[in-house]
């Protein structure tokens, strides 16, 4: 894994393109994961 | 309503006359820019690719345009309900400010069309500028979606205006979201030059100072714009919004003055950190503390007497002084203090065709404004939709 | 709830010991990169450089750029201090310094960095560190935002400012399409010395270190480029500091994309806990504000049971003193007709006697 890259700037573009895949999950993520918590909240 | 403000009052006319001037200046220069270049139009180097209108359009305008951010999270998160009068007015600005930034942005970059290529093409997800980019591309949307309200409720679309409604908070927590982020990555952005930006003003902290900063400005600015728009509007404005000014500008300068002593506070540190106290006998050391003291303790101080002694005036005085103090800093750290290094001959000073397209658009934005709060319910509640 | 303590705990440990296990320990800090391997690079020699400028000339004709003004011969030219240009990559500057019994030049040109500013700044990736060591520019994507010329610490990128519509970033490619051939970048091969010298990165560095070794009282000890922002490809030697030549040696050993790994790294923090965060505050201001109306409707609802309370309690008596009224006067009422009864039959009882 780690020889795949010979820079760290080819390192961190594949590295943040992973998180900014995975910040948008995250966001899709808790709107769903809040609707579950609070379902069957009285009001 | 279609034709008022404009005609019916005569004391306009001399704004309007000069508004025009602005405005057939602006696309005489914009002509320039699209057929001469930016050689043609700015006084942008080789040494100094970033002037006015990134220093002033772009990092100035952000910041003042957190007006948006700042008030619907107060009031939809922090449940401050007595300030509802102040979001949609906030919110506007907020929208109109994001939108004249990209806008400006079409003027400095070389192919304003490759704008999305980031998102679309190729992707440079190690840089700075993309997230910044990415960010505003999402907040200037949520701001659309957020004020989208009143002009459905002028139109007289119910039930589109009452879907968006519904997502009132979700979109609330998604604009402090991209606003924290955009916000802090301005600064970020000169996090990469620590040879070329003034130590005093090159910090780690960097990012944090934009955050808390823009907190200030979009505080400040909302005072600063409600006191202008009180001043010009009234006539606009509802029972609740004239009852409830009054508590805004308290509460607003309020925390204002806080979130100063706060941002004092952490380019002290900021000065400890990087043990830079030694710089302050300089030059730029005299203009740092001119902006430390003047910009950030005096609107600190003045913002609290006022609360205290609850003088709206004094208080709307230092809205404006603690704008200017956010113009300096980010004119300090994207001109004045950048490349501080280079002698004298090699700085840059703007070109006059720079302060026109940055006053052209700025004019633009007041009259977007003016259009839309003569029509639209922004400062005042619709009758069918009361107290949402 | 049947997880006891110790064997949560425990879980915890075990989890962190195979981490740690699995491979040896690499936590994000102690990433390291070394590049990639035998790239080419170039050793400027300002002691050997005369100021010729036929590098710039060989320059200009490999990249078929625009003929200047004044031609590549004329040599009053280094009189004044100059730059990289849209149509100049390269460029020598003449540095007068005192102790030296000529003047010393200096070549400007890309560094090619091992880790690019340009390449850490630009948002669609028109930078790449190629193999050979050569950072190369793709003009097919590049927005024309400039963040490369900000970021670059050494002020080499330039920029097309007369093309309306359609600029360029311009800046030495290392001749990257002459490498791939096996040629020398144009520069080298038209330098008449040794001041520049065309190889391995690697192999540079010893050259450079011998000279040094073989010539302290000629050389710097100092390999500038070896370290500078994380390394470059090109590197220089000097018989004075270099600062004299007009490079800056504040620019410290950490590379670009360190520089702004931190502001990266809080990016997905942000997004993780915000939402957590300032929903939490809302459900608890939306929880205070419940618990507020119930309250007021308690209060309400006990001050209307008390008003009512009070109320019965007022009609109740105002009842009993009615019907203690309507008592008295029924009974006056029955008194009075039996008086006036008795009074009747007393006057009929005398009329009948009389």
């Amino acid at each position: 894994m780690e020889s795949d890259f010979y820079t760290l700037h080819d390192f961190m573009v594949y590295t943040k393109g992973v998180v900014y895949y995975l910040i948008i999950a995250i966001l899709i993520g808790f709107l769903g994961f809040w609707s579950f918590l609070t379902a069957r909240d009285d009001d | 309503m279609s034709h008022d403000a404009a005609h019916s009052k005569p004391v306009m006319s001399p704004m309007t006359v000069i508004a025009g001037i602005i405005l057939i200046v602006g696309l005489f220069v914009t002509v320039r820019r699209f057929t001469g270049g930016l050689a043609a139009t700015t006084n942008l180097s080789d040494y100094t690719p970033w002037g006015l209108w990134i220093g002033f359009d772009l990092l100035v305008g952000v910041a003042l345009a957190a007006g948006g951010f700042v008030t619907s999270a107060a009031v939809y998160i922090f449940g401050m309900k007595k300030f509802h009068s102040a979001v949609r007015p906030a919110i506007l600005t907020g929208f109109l400010g994001y939108a004249l930034v990209v806008f400006a942005l079409h003027y400095d970059v070389g192919r304003p069309w490759r704008l999305p290529y980031p998102f679309l093409v190729q992707s440079g997800t190690t840089s700075i500028l993309f997230e910044v980019g990415a960010c505003v591309a999402l907040y200037l949307t949520v701001l659309l979606i957020e004020f989208t309200p009143a002009p459905l409720e002028w139109l007289g679309f119910k039930k589109a205006r009452n879907i968006v409604v519904k997502l009132t908070l979700a979109l609330t927590i998604l604009g402090v979201i991209l606003s924290t982020l955009h916000q802090s990555s301005l600064g970020a952005l000169f996090l990469i030059a620590p040879s070329k930006l003034h130590p005093l003003w090159y910090s780690g902290y960097i990012p944090i100072y934009f955050f808390v900063s823009a907190i200030i400005a979009g505080l400040s600015m909302v005072i600063f714009e409600g006191s202008l728009t009180h001043k010009h509007f009234a006539d606009k404005m509802d029972e609740a919004h004239l009852k409830e000014k009054e508590d805004v500008v308290l509460g607003f300068g309020k925390a204002a003055s806080f979130v100063l002593a706060g941002y004092f506070v952490i380019k002290i540190i900021g000065l400890a950190v990087d043990n830079e106290w030694r710089y302050l006998a300089t030059g730029y050391g005299a203009w740092y503390l001119v902006e430390l003291l003047g910009f950030i303790a005096l609107p600190c101080f003045l913002y609290a007497v006022g609360v205290r002694e609850k003088n709206l005036n004094l208080i709307q005085w230092t809205s404006g002084l603690a704008v200017l103090g956010i113009v300096v800093n980010r004119l300090n750290i994207s001109l004045i203090a950048f490349n501080y290094h280079l002698p004298a001959d090699e700085r840059y000073f703007p070109h006059w065709m720079e302060f026109a397209i940055s006053i052209f658009i700025v004019t633009l934005g007041v009259l977007v404004f003016r259009f839309v709060v003569t029509r639209m319910p922004v400062l005042y509640e619709h009758p069918d939709y009361e107290a949402h | 709830m049947s997880i006891s303590r110790r064997k949560f705990l425990g879980w915890i440990g075990a989890a962190g010991m195979s981490a740690t296990l699995a491979k040896p320990a690499r936590a994000a800090g102690a990433k390291h990169f070394e590049g990639y391997p035998d790239t080419d690079g170039v050793l400027f020699d300002a002691v050997k450089c005369i100021g010729c400028r036929r590098c710039e000339a060989g320059c200009n004709k490999v990249n078929d750029l625009p003929e200047p003004e004044q031609p590549f011969d004329d040599l009053t030219v280094l009189e004044k201090t100059r730059r990289t240009h849209a149509d100049t990559y390269t460029v020598v500057n003449k540095y007068e310094v005192a102790r030296q019994k000529s003047p010393l030049y200096r070549k400007i040109q890309c560094n090619h960095c091992l880790e690019p500013a340009c390449a850490s700044a630009c948002f669609v990736r028109a930078f790449t560190k190629t193999e050979t060591g050569a950072v190369v520019y793709d003009a097919s994507v590049c927005v024309g935002c400039r963040y490369c010329m900000i970021a670059c610490p050494f002020e080499i990128p330039t920029y097309e400012y007369d093309k309306a519509l359609t600029p360029r970033i311009m800046k030495c490619t290392m001749c990257y399409p002459r490498i791939k051939e096996g040629l020398l970048p144009g520069c080298v091969e038209a330098c008449p010395t040794e001041a520049l010298t065309f190889g391995k990165r690697k192999d540079l560095i010893k050259i450079a270190r011998e000279r040094i070794y073989r010539h302290p009282d000629r050389y710097e000890d100092h390999i500038y480029g070896e370290h500078e922002m994380g390394g470059t490809n090109w590197l220089y030697l000097s018989p004075v500091p270099f600062s004299r030549l007009g490079m800056r040696e504040d620019l410290g050993t950490t590379s670009a994309p360190e520089l702004t790994a931190g502001a990266l790294g809080a990016v997905p923090m942000v997004v993780g806990l915000w939402p957590v965060l300032l929903t939490g505050i809302y459900a608890m201001n939306k929880r205070k504000e419940k618990i507020a109306r119930q309250e007021q409707e308690a209060a309400v609802s006990s001050a209307v049971s008390e008003t009512e309370a009070r109320a019965r309690d007022n009609l109740d008596k105002a009842m009993e003193k009615a019907r203690a009224d309507k008592e008295k006067s029924v009974e006056t009422a029955v008194k009075k007709a039996l008086e006036e009864a008795a009074r009747e039959a007393e006057t009929k009882d005398s009329e009948e006697e009389s």
